[in-house]
């Protein structure tokens, strides 16, 4: 028996025409076939403006034409639980790409001093709220004085915005990051410089809990996670440190390279240098709605190698005119109203029907003829990406780009890529060169095949020989099909057949290239050897338990802290690294069909191997703080804990999972545990 | 916030075939704005939820009374929802076990502020009496109501709240149910799920977001 969203039960063909309409449908408008010259091009739109019903391109309006039982159009539910059936899911209005020209973030401003003055300890009586003192002026007052010269004053604060020209949509309510010209999402773009400590002054200005005014979805707590920084754990922004509106937290960012109070004094190791990271909203339980509603930003470390200048360094492209960051996210919009929704009761994962960059809906990009540093971020929820160039008037042409960082790590030399795939939170940096492109329109192509939120539809066979299709589908013997009506249980769709998200035309002035030719294979830096014997070596179980997300079988505890009458204090540590010390850590995944993104705080890793075999994928290959965990897999990784103190999180990056408590905490002693299996 | 009545929400409901059948063929769904009239955004999004997740469906409690699940349940209360039944031996006792600590550690809340629900899975076999006796086994107080009602209306809750599987063949199989707990404030739509086997004193925490608005995150409380 099949049912819709509200146990309506529906046939078995029925079922199966449902499925096979909103993988049509998807497919053409994630192709950004949806002007009308376009489905009039394809042969699916008539001239009187009707699609053409095409093997059931609206299973509802087919639906009403037979005896199925009437649902009447309303069994639309935002999202994903049933993920290949239109009627559970909500589909975006139609909307012209490339209408709105790729917004570049602004730099943030810094603020001269910072009222009331940052203090070592909270400052509990004007509002703050921080779990423990700063822990780098007690490291070295003189190198990080709890005042730095470098100061920001960020506001985060509800506001509108139109997220497409296309008036089909409505500007949205969104919630940003202000800091002092005015809140915006993606948030301004930190520059930020090693050698040069920081403080950011976090203020809660949303709308407070108890105002009647939500849009449907978002919790206006905050805690603000500085991505993959090498920080102490008060300055972290941990999970269970949210503040309501009204409150602030000073978070202080030393800009320090690992091992500099410890295996590399004074200034740690080079080879541990960070580069692109990003900030977002970490508010447990409501990560996956705050980080969709907009609290998400990017955060670009430089040193004297990686300078930002191509006149020097590495003669990486020029920051920020010739080094973009670009947010990549999916959202969906309500049918009608063309507000921003968010489905609030998934369990799994959820697909937008709409690829935004940088804020807006399939933007383009007009790029002169020379080479560009990208930095490629996955802002979730729950959808993985393979990236490809695609030229539309020639599908057969090739067009590689380099990968010359992982995780915002540039990799020891630059790899020539067809494409790259990336998950929640991870980031790549690559180097596109447009030279040998001028005057040619070249578009970011999207084409893994992903139908829900367990991950993408088959695992690449260089990590998992079988293919997974969508269970619900394949149950019911429906193959997942490419937009040409051919089966494909493949991961990678035709070019031309994925998501076109971004369009570069390739039509600006020709302009001087100092920067480094990545064809001449420059040295970048060298990876850690990882040839170390670790003090201990611990197992993760990533598992799915009656619908709850798991990890070792237990649930995220932020401990409990007087709810309402008192009552039991938990540890809410699940374990306790020694500081200082090498661990390894074997992540698995024996859940079959799920892909999990796995984020560890405070410190990089190196994969080791995957399925005890040493990775071979480029996106492996360097320093990562996400490792991808794909199903039936056992992943090792290696780590070196340092410099910090203090609390930190293991979670699943796949926000809806995170938010379902697949997150542990554990922290940082002078004394580990020997705990193998946490 | 305006009220709206069922009237005006069935009167949608009437609508949306007109609307599809005239060809809203890539939108495809119901005219929903039309309808709308002076709603705020706000209170359009509280209807949204309410239509897509929480079915006005009537259901009796363990004392037998006959209830709305979103009037008389849902509507203008902080609540938590979750699935049991009777005869199940592994998971269900195990949640309903951590909810009773659970609403001992929220104490007076529960019942004033906050409301807790347990749905049956297999209405079938789970009647006023079954629901009645297996909510004394774990001792539950006033304020932790247990439901059952009609098998359809019952799948209905459970599909709005996300309670199901993508899979179907795993989501007939009621020994995987979900262990989850939802819960809400409904008015604020504020809503989130932690797992029903989580530790309870962290159930209780969640559960105190929905009515302690302001209070900071348990990671600050415990520096307190």
């Amino acid at each position: 028996m099949y049912y819709n969203v509200f146990g309506e039960k529906v046939s078995r063909r029925r079922y199966k025409e449902m499925c096979e309409a909103a993988k049509n449908r998807r497919e053409l408008i994630a192709a950004g076939l949806t002007s009308r010259r376009d489905l009039m091009k394809m042969g699916l739109l008539t001239a009187g403006g009707m699609l053409v019903a095409k093997s059931g391109l609206s299973a509802r309006a087919q639906g009403l034409g037979s005896v199925s039982p009437a649902s009447n159009g309303q069994n639309i539910s935002a999202g994903t639980q049933q993920n290949c059936i239109p009627g559970n899911q909500t589909q975006s209005p139609v909307t012209t790409p490339f209408l709105d020209p790729l917004v570049v973030m602004p730099l943030t401003q810094r603020v001269s001093s910072l009222t009331p003055t940052p203090t070592l300890n909270p400052n509990v009586g004007a509002g703050e709220v921080r779990a423990a003192a700063f822990q780098a002026p007690g490291i070295s007052l003189s190198r990080f004085p709890v005042v730095p010269s470098v100061l920001y004053n960020i506001n985060q604060r509800q506001f509108t915005a139109r997220q497409t020209a296309d008036t089909r949509l409505p500007a949205q309510t969104l919630w940003g990051f202000d800091d002092g010209s005015g809140p915006r999402s993606p948030g301004p773009t930190y520059q930020a410089f090693y050698g040069t400590p920081q403080l950011t002054r976090n203020i809660n200005s949303l709308p407070a809990t108890n105002q009647v005014n939500n849009t449907g979805f978002g919790n206006p707590q905050v805690s603000t996670h500085l991505h993959n920084a090498h920080n102490p754990s008060e300055s972290d922004g941990n999970p269970c440190d949210f503040y309501p509106s009204g409150h602030f937290c000073d978070q202080y960012y030393p800009n320090v390279l690992a091992g500099f109070n410890s295996t590399n004094p004074p200034n740690g190791d080079i080879n541990e240098s960070l580069s692109t990271l990003w900030y977002h909203d970490h508010r447990v339980d409501f990560t996956s709605q705050n980080t969709y509603k907009g609290l998400v930003g990017f955060y670009c470390l430089f040193n004297q190698l990686d300078t930002g200048n191509e006149g020097t360094g590495f003669h990486l492209p020029s920051f920020p005119q010739y080094d973009i960051p670009l947010a990549f996210s999916d959202k969906v919009y309500d049918p009608e109203s063309g507000e921003l929704v968010f489905d609030l009761f998934n369990l799994d994962g959820i697909l937008g029907d709409k690829f935004l960059v940088n804020g807006k809906i399939q933007p383009f990009f007009q790029v002169s003829p020379r080479r560009y540093r990208f930095r490629l971020l996955d802002t979730g929820p729950s959808r993985f990406y393979e990236f490809f160039l695609t030229n539309l008037n020639n599908l057969n042409q090739a067009i590689p780009y380099w990968l010359i960082g992982t995780d915002g790590n540039l990799i020891p030399n630059p790899i020539q890529i067809q494409s790259v795939r990336i998950g929640p939170a991870e980031r790549v940096d690559v180097i596109i060169d447009f030279t040998n492109l001028a005057g040619q329109t070249i578009y970011l192509e999207n084409r893994l095949n992903q139908v829900n939120g367990q991950g993408p539809v088959a695992v690449d066979s260089q990590f998992f020989p079988q293919n997974s299709t969508s269970t619900e589908c394949a149950a019911l013997g429906v193959p997942v099909t490419a937009p040409n009506g051919q089966p494909n249980t493949n991961a990678i769709l035709n070019a031309g057949q994925g998501n076109l998200i971004l369009q570069f035309q390739v039509t600006g002035p020709k302009v001087p290239d100092n920067s480094v030719n990545p064809a001449t294979n420059p040295t970048f830096y060298s990876l850690p050897s990882t040839n170390v014997d670790p003090r201990i070596v611990r197992t993760f179980k990533f598992d799915r338990l009656n619908g709850q997300w798991s990890i070792n079988g237990q649930f995220m505890d932020c401990g409990y802290a007087n709810g309402g009458t008192g009552g039991e204090s938990t540890e809410m540590f699940r374990f306790t690294v020694q500081q200082n010390s090498v661990e390894q850590w074997l992540l698995t995944n024996l859940s079959g069909d799920w892909t999990h993104p796995v984020h560890i705080h405070l410190e990089e890793h190196q994969i080791l191997s995957r399925n005890r075999v040493a990775p071979t994928v480029p996106a492996d290959l360097g320093r990562k703080d996400v490792t991808q965990l794909h199903p039936n897999e056992r992943v090792q990784l290696f780590f070196r804990f340092r410099d910090w103190l203090g609390k930190y999180p293991i979670h699943c990056h796949n926000v809806v999972h995170e938010d379902h408590a697949m997150m542990a905490l554990w922290h940082v002693a002078a004394q580990g545990d020997n705990i193998l299996v946490p | 916030m305006a009220d709206i009545s069922r009237r005006r929400i069935l009167s949608w409901t009437a609508m949306a075939p007109v609307a599809v059948a005239t060809g809203v063929a890539l939108g495809g769904a119901s005219n929903f704005a039309s309808g709308s009239g002076t709603l705020t955004q706000s209170e359009l999004a509280r209807r949204r939820i309410q239509r897509l997740h929480l079915p006005n469906v009537p259901l009796l409690t363990h004392e037998g009374k006959q209830v709305m699940f979103y009037d008389d349940l849902i509507k203008n209360k902080a609540v938590s929802l979750n699935f049991f039944f009777a005869k199940c031996d592994e998971v269900c006792p195990r949640v309903t076990a951590n909810l009773a600590k659970v609403q001992k550690m929220l104490g007076d809340d529960v019942g004033t502020k906050l409301f807790m629900y347990s749905f049956t899975l297999k209405p079938e076999e789970d009647d006023v009496e079954a629901i009645r006796h297996y909510r004394q086994m774990f001792n539950a107080k006033p304020g932790w109501t247990f439901l059952t009602g009609k098998p359809e209306d019952m799948e209905k809750i459970r599909r709005g709240i996300g309670f199901s599987y993508p899979d179907p063949a795993i989501d007939k199989d009621k020994t995987q149910h979900i262990g989850n707990v939802r819960y809400g404030n409904e008015p604020l739509m504020l809503w989130g799920a932690c797992p029903g086997m989580a530790k309870p004193g962290f159930v209780a925490e969640s559960l105190s977001w929905m009515i302690h608005l302001d209070a900071p995150g348990p990671g600050i409380k415990r520096q307190a």
